[in-house]
């Protein structure tokens, strides 16, 4: 009976992923593949042209895909670590006895239960440079006021800073349900024999944890490295490009003007084989360290 | 094998004869159409009007086009400006969904139409009574390669919008008409008012006046070449740092537009290079609400070459190659774009008809219209590359880098060229 799971992942999974690979070997886009448009007729014209898509891309010579792969890796990596240090922080803080912690769980997670473009579009607003409550703010008391999202710098750092405030709330609530699942006595133990809290923060939570962490961390950065909203809703369309991770830029491949479909299947199949290859490489290490 | 490729070719030679014989009303389909007062059916428009202050007024056009021919019903839909290229686009492209009328921007008109997404006109019901009426701007932005794939529903350009109390209490009795100029005057009120000059709005099609002032544009169709890093346009981009640097409020690049529009109709920036399709809003704003008379309009300054020049804006009505109702789309689309309906569309609205005949006195009371009416002459049409939308994206990056100082002007514009040369197959980079 394995007959429908083969269907279900043919239909769903490897049909697109074929299409787009063959895609990324053609030099289609939006002129020149088929078309039946009322009357009209166009044949496809588009042809092979076998790895030239990758070879432009992975040498380096479209000129595009270096400085945005480093961008994108430096985004993920800030992101990643952000949202698990202060997950964890805020993780620790409601683990303990406390009155009212069902309320401040509440309002930690609700950051996440706003849908993603509603959060980002309020951003936007409060990170306006004449009409923003950022400014408001400093102005009030003396400080100058500042353009948040003028310069690329400025932009990648507001874009990490809204990144942490989505994904923070997720990492929170999964590091607290790791946290829960310790047991007590190893810490009751620990304690009679004298351990500091630092050391029992070392030795008894973070391998506790390490089930947790393992697949927070995977999962955070595939969803980081392909964050979308954040970045294309944030800085709308007047920026240098330069706060552009690997999949808006495809996006903006595909869907500017006359759509490059080779290209932006290019970039898709790149990006899937660095995830994979990410992905792999850190199940096997993974794997290692438990068996060790 | 080869005889199949013949009857390929045959098949296509005959389905592209069938579409012209469309056009010319000679074949069973349109031939029985002679009289409009039988076409029957339905049809889909897809408008983008402002949805509050604009989209009423064509709704009632709607309304008298159905009383007049009861047999066809139209099925009016009002589509954000912004999302509706792609939403066009994916619905042409499958056939499914695609509207039989649309409103296309005019800068979209050559991409539509060398993707074969909207019919050629020529011949047909929508240009019964010929186009001699149309104003020679906005009818150059129907052509594509020798046909002609819209008719012109409501044109635009750039010119100078100020604030005349402001000016008055610089001391300055009139728009400044070079861009040397347009800097001194932004100084001026700066330092007599406290008020920012202007505000340069950091988008690529802004930047447009800039480059026709110094009579070059994007890329030049006729001898293949990019020009966007001539030394016309270095010079160009060089004079919009200028007014950055000098002269323009601290502009916001991630909400600029509305940052724009806001500071402007509060009355705390004095001159913008705008369009007529934003007067209504800043009227609405507390420096011109009730005192319309201080918005004041002046052509865009002109550049080294003396003219001052703008793109031409606006949007035409264009019908679907695949709408299985062409007649009476042909039909609604001429009957939106008469002389009468410009006229009303007019007078509701304060758009700029693209009809000679509809600037009717009564029209031409409206201030808004009549301050930009003389503006039009500076109007002139983008270059026809059906890629111009794709260029806009590696240009507005390069300009706010430059803009930004990132980079200088020349090496701005001279890796915005190498993006071109990506998206123009066959062109080359120009001197």
């Amino acid at each position: 009976m394995v007959a429908p799971v083969v269907i279900v992942l043919a239909v769903l999974v490897l049909y697109p992923l074929g299409y787009g690979f063959y895609l990324s070997l053609t030099d289609a886009n939006e002129a020149n593949v088929a078309r039946d448009i009322g009357a009209f007729h166009a044949p496809a014209t588009y042809k092979m042209v076998w790895f030239d898509n990758y070879w432009s891309v992975l040498s380096g010579a479209d000129g595009d895909f270096y400085p945005r792969l480093i961008w994108t890796v430096i985004w993920t990596l800030s992101c990643v670590v952000l949202h698990i240090a202060i997950g964890m922080g805020l993780a620790l803080l409601l683990n303990r006895q406390m009155r009212a912690k069902l309320l401040y769980r509440a309002l930690l997670i609700l950051p996440w239960a706003v849908p993603a473009f509603v959060g980002v579009f309020a951003w936007r607003l409060m990170l306006n440079s004449q009409y923003g409550v950022f400014n408001d703010m400093i102005t009030a008391v003396g400080l100058p006021a500042q353009n948040w999202l003028a310069t690329p710098f400025a932009q990648k750092t507001a874009v990490i800073m809204v990144n942490v405030w989505i994904g923070v709330p997720f990492n929170m609530v999964a590091l607290l349900g790791g946290l829960q699942s310790i047991p007590k006595e190893l810490y009751e133990a620990a304690e009679m024999d004298g351990a500091s809290p630092w050391q029992r923060f070392v030795h008894i939570t973070l391998p506790g944890l390490r089930p947790v962490t393992n697949t927070v961390v995977l999962l955070g950065c595939i969803w980081t490295f392909n964050m979308f909203a954040v970045i294309y809703l944030l800085l709308g369309q007047n920026t240098t490009g330069e706060a552009d991770i690997l999949v808006t830029f495809a996006f903006r491949k595909a869907f500017t003007g006359v759509s490059d479909y080779s290209g932006a299947a290019t970039y898709g199949i790149v990006i899937l084989a660095l995830l994979l290859a990410f992905s792999t490489f850190y199940r096997r290490r993974q794997l290692k360290t438990e068996q060790a | 094998m080869r005889r199949g490729i013949s009857i390929a070719a045959a098949v296509c030679a005959l389905a592209l004869t069938a579409t012209a014989c469309g056009d010319d009303g000679d074949d069973g389909s349109t031939g029985k159409a002679k009289d409009a007062k039988d076409i029957s059916g339905s049809l889909t428009y897809w408008d983008t009007s402002d949805a509050t202050t604009e989209a009423p007024v064509y709704k009632k056009l709607i309304d008298d086009f159905e009383k007049k021919y009861p047999k066809i019903k139209v099925d009016y839909e009002n589509v954000e400006f912004a999302s509706i290229e792609q939403k066009f686009k994916s619905a042409a492209k499958t056939g499914k969904g695609a509207p039989d009328v649309m409103r296309a921007d005019v800068g979209l008109i050559p991409e539509y139409a060398s993707l074969h997404y909207i019919a050629p006109l020529d011949g047909t019901l929508a240009l019964k009574g010929g186009t001699d009426d149309f104003t020679e701007g906005p009818l150059n932005t129907t052509k594509y390669q020798g046909k002609t794939y819209g008719v012109p529903s409501v044109t635009d350009t750039l010119g100078i919008l100020y604030n005349k109390k402001l000016f008055k209490k610089a001391g300055i009795d009139k728009a400044p008409t070079t861009w040397d100029e347009f800097i001194e005057t932004a100084k001026t009120i700066k330092k007599k008012t406290g008020v920012e000059g202007t505000y340069l709005n950091p988008d690529s099609y802004f930047l447009l006046p800039f480059l026709y002032g110094e009579g070059t544009d994007l890329a030049d169709t006729k001898s293949k070449k990019i020009t966007i890093n001539s030394p016309e346009a270095v010079k160009a981009v060089t004079t919009a740092k200028k007014v950055y640097d000098q002269a323009s409020a601290k502009v916001d690049f991630a909400n600029s537009y509305d940052n724009m529009q806001t500071s402007f109709k509060n009355g705390e920036v004095a001159m913008l290079v705008q369009g007529p399709w934003s007067v209504t809003d800043d009227l609405s704003g507390k420096a011109f609400k009730g005192d319309e008379g201080n918005l004041g309009f002046a052509p865009v300054p002109a550049g080294s070459t003396g003219k001052p020049q703008a793109p031409t804006g606006g949007h035409d009505l264009t019908v679907y190659q695949g709408s299985e109702n062409l007649d009476a789309a042909y039909l609604f689309t001429q009957f939106m774009t008469s002389s009468q309906s410009q006229q009303k569309v007019a007078e509701g609205t304060a758009t700029l008809p693209t009809r000679e005949s509809a600037y009717t006195p009564k029209v031409l009371e409206d201030p808004r219209i009549k301050g930009f009416h003389p503006i039009m002459k500076t109007a002139r049409p983008r270059v026809a590359l059906p890629q111009v939308g794709s260029l806009f994206t590696p240009l507005v990056q390069q300009y706010t880098k430059i803009l930004q100082g990132d980079v200088s002007v020349k090496s701005g514009l001279d890796a915005a060229a190498k993006d071109f040369k990506k998206l123009l197959p066959g062109y080359t980079i120009g001197s």
